[in-house]
């Protein structure tokens, strides 16, 4: 494989179901380091799109490459850290401690037919200590709040020391004074570790400041760019493209008026 | 009850069997009740039905299956069985959980054929619909040693993706973990654990062995590992009083170990409701 500093690399990438069109001539670059909003309404195809970039779902069209080679060839899937939409959702009453979730992160990583070790055990808690959760390392998954437990699913991404995490709107089903310190934590996971983040989202104020560069998409890409510029479009452009009318918040306001 | 043990091959055969399914089966069980799969024990169960019977009935009209033992039947007609219901889950992608009814349908279906056709069996099948003590024969033993060996060797080199595809599957396939060829192995080996479990529990109440010492365990485990020990403990606690009444009583053991894990479980459940 040859050097490169891009992380993912989608061209022309157009997908159907049936005959709906869900994603049309979508292209798109994230680099070492960047943190990626990509934002858009229901429907937008936001979800699709991060399924086809995970290998879950095979494009129509276009190409994908990873890691600068393409996506059939792609085995290091322990570069890729995945915090999902379901983690939200999982069985509150599913026996397995934090630690043992975290873990569960190193599985690809370590290989088949081999067994954890004490090595495997401490990289796990390093990554608790990043989410500021190596205190509740033995307590059941499920007796954490939403926020918490998202914390966790944030250490299972990062414990094999992933170059690139994706995330799926993470912060559904957390309260809004936890999400604050979900994103604060996202945005220092992305300066002091130096890892790319791709982030979906529907909380377009809350992560349009937090972000790097941003992505609105709508089926296809009305928007790319870095953050500077995406303050520049008018609210009568969002609107356009998000099909609602959107304002701008400032301060202590944090959602889009519809 | 020891004594007797030292004294008749039987015994030691039913005791030794009872042991070894006490541990694979709930092991094996509690991946498949956080998958939500418990009915797919069911299901298989009465797919070996439809294989035991047909043993049965073959063995009276055919030598060869006179002298077969009605397990291998039993268990093969189980293998297949998993593999059509993973088949159907990929069909039925919507409804995937279709593919248990139609699986379990059909092997009741086919059973119901082939007893009808030997005009019944007695007290042979009544000994494969609920277990019994006596008829475990050293054969059968060897048959559960050998899955087990294979069960926990499985469990034990598999555990991180096991573990992974339960908790979170999306996640296990994005991590790169081969869903596919890891359930179709998990399916076949749960068919294996319900032929091997027949002799002592039953047909009808495998599922239970398997589901039972698990729904308790999960209620005072906070680790998966916990849940694990536990579920083999309850599974242990359930056969041991389960083999022991059923040899005083003359019954058969299915319905005492099955018996013994509801109550294991009610004991645990009223035990959390008094501590909480």
């Amino acid at each position: 494989m040859y050097m490169t500093n891009s992380i993912i690399n989608l061209e022309h990438i157009s997908h159907k179901f049936n005959h709906s069109v869900a994603l049309s001539d979508v292209s798109l670059e994230v680099k070492q380091g960047e943190f990626w909003a990509l934002i858009g309404p229901n429907g937008s195809g936001k979800s699709t799109l991060l399924k086809i970039i995970l290998g879950l779902l095979k494009p129509s069209q276009g190409t994908i490459e990873l890691f600068g080679g393409p996506i059939d060839s792609f085995n290091q899937q322990q570069r890729i850290g995945y915090v999902s939409q379901k983690s939200n959702a999982f069985t509150t009453q599913f026996p397995a401690t934090v630690l043992e979730v975290v873990k569960s992160g190193l599985t690809s990583k370590k290989g088949l037919f081999k067994r954890f070790d004490k090595e495997d055990e401490q990289q796990a808690l390093d990554a608790l200590h990043v989410v500021k959760m190596a205190d509740r390392k033995d307590e059941s998954i499920g007796d954490l709040s939403g926020g918490q437990q998202q914390r966790v699913f944030i250490a299972r991404a990062l414990v094999s020391h992933p170059d690139l995490l994706i995330m799926d709107e993470p912060t559904v089903g957390i309260d809004r004074q936890n999400v604050e310190s979900f994103y604060s934590m996202l945005s220092e996971l992305n300066r002091e570790y130096g890892i790319a983040i791709l982030l979906v989202t529907h909380e377009i104020d809350v992560v349009t400041k937090l972000a790097t560069h941003i992505a609105c998409l709508n089926r296809s890409i009305h928007f790319h760019g870095v953050h500077a510029d995406y303050e520049k479009m008018s609210e009568a452009e969002l609107s356009g493209w998000y099909g609602h009318p959107i304002r701008r918040l400032h301060q202590k306001e944090t959602e889009p008026v519809r | 009850m020891i004594e007797a043990i030292f004294t008749y091959e039987f015994l030691q055969n039913a005791v030794l069997s009872g042991l070894i399914i006490g541990l694979i089966a709930p092991m094996l069980g509690l991946f498949i009740v956080v998958r939500r799969m418990a009915m797919i024990s069911d299901a298989l169960s009465h797919v070996a039905l439809a294989g035991i019977a047909g043993s049965l009935y073959l063995s009276q009209q055919v030598l060869f299956f006179a002298a077969l033992n009605p397990v291998y039947l039993g268990m093969g007609a189980a293998v297949i069985g998993s593999l059509l219901i993973e088949r159907l889950r990929r069909v039925y992608k919507s409804f995937e959980e279709l593919a248990i009814p139609i699986i379990l349908s059909a092997g009741i279906g086919f059973g119901a054929i082939f007893i009808s056709l030997a005009k019944g069996f007695g007290t042979d099948l009544v000994g494969y619909l609920f277990g019994s003590v006596s008829a475990v024969s050293r054969q059968d033993l060897y048959i559960v040693i050998f899955i087990a060996i294979i069960v926990i060797a499985f469990i034990y080199f598999l555990y991180k993706e096991l573990f992974s595809l339960a908790f979170d599957p999306e996640y296990a396939r994005v991590s790169g973990i081969n869903e596919r060829v890891i359930q179709a192995a998990f399916m076949i080996i749960t068919a294996l654990v319900i032929g091997a479990s027949m002799r002592i529990v039953g047909i009808l109440l495998v599922s239970s062995l398997m589901t039972l010492p698990v729904a308790a365990a999960i209620q005072v485990a906070k680790s998966y590992r916990g849940a694990l020990v536990y579920s083999v403990v309850f599974g242990e606690i359930a056969v041991i009083i389960g083999l022991i009444s059923a040899f005083y009583l003359d019954i058969a053991p299915g319905g005492t170990i099955v018996v013994t894990s509801v109550f294991i479980l009610l004991l645990v459940l009223l035990w959390k409701k008094v501590r909480s």
